[in-house]
């Protein structure tokens, strides 16, 4: 039987490569699939620990998570439609209208 | 045989997530998504969590990352130039970030999963759809409605954001 340390070693590692994601590219495309992966990796470790202690109401948060997962992508993409058609690009740096 | 399939698994999450991250091409950056999710799906599998996986497979790998590749395709995103761009010390500080972030986690873990039982041999009723459903619609259901309204209102704000006009008088294109 595999540990739950594991799982939860493998979720740190996933989570770690979106966070490097969302920060170093460029792509906003892919900064929102690196969000993505982290959400997925939250969701692992969630899963995992409602595995272990047996209980299911980790499941039914995980299902939860899934739904607003969805409900969130789609705003993104929307959000980064509207991006192009203002900047005729998704690259990240050239939305510079907030920052100082 | 359950730790080769972890393995496996795990190893192919971490390719396809690396991967993802250091692609050019942006299309296959979806692609590699998608091959995680289907992997993190198998691990979901190993947790005996069928439900779960099933969901994963079909919200995330399939409409969601459909969804992506569209988008993808509809802006006609060009392929990177440079993967990276040109402000070193930036590297620097995600490197430090990063090590810092995934040491913290692992201080976590080594914290609590002394505490942690086994996984215990009833786990293999839990995750399935009647068991899920059972409590689903009977503890959660005023949360599963909510979740209605919820995917409603993200669908109506997309709509409302995606949304082309164009401004009938002057003939330019307003969002």
């Amino acid at each position: 039987m595999i540990g739950i340390d594991w799982y939860l070693a493998l979720s740190a590692i996933l989570f770690v490569i979106g966070i490097v994601g969302v920060l170093i590219r460029r792509n906003a495309i892919v900064v929102f699939m690196c969000v993505e992966l982290m959400l997925n990796a939250v969701n692992l470790a969630l899963l995992s620990f409602s595995a272990y202690h047996g209980d299911i109401g980790g499941m039914i948060l995980v299902f939860f998570s899934l739904a607003v997962a969805a409900a969130e992508a789609v705003v993104g993409l929307a959000i980064i439609i509207a991006i192009f058609r203002n900047h005729l690009s998704v690259d990240i740096l050239k939305v510079n209208l907030l920052r100082w | 045989m359950e730790i080769y399939a972890f393995i496996s698994f795990a190893v192919l999450a971490i390719a396809t997530a690396l991967g993802m991250v250091l692609n050019k091409n942006t299309v296959n950056s979806a692609l590699m998504l998608v091959l995680n999710m289907v992997s993190i799906a198998g691990l979901y599998l190993l947790l005996q969590a069928q439900f779960l996986a099933l969901i994963q497979i079909v919200v995330y790998a399939g409409a969601i990352m459909v969804l992506f590749l569209f988008v993808i395709m509809l802006l006609n995103v060009d392929d990177d130039e440079h993967l990276f761009d040109r402000f070193r010390v930036k590297y620097l500080i995600v490197t430090l970030l990063a090590v810092v972030v995934f040491a913290q986690i692992l201080y976590g873990i080594a914290g609590v999963t002394d505490l942690l039982p086994e996984l215990s041999s009833d786990m293999t009723t839990v995750g399935t759809v009647e068991a899920v459903a059972e409590v689903l619609y009977t503890d959660y259901l005023f949360a599963f409605q909510i979740t209605a309204i919820l995917l409603t209102a993200a669908v109506v704000g997309a709509l409302m954001i995606a949304q082309f006009k164009a401004d009938p008088e002057t003939g330019e294109q307003e969002s």
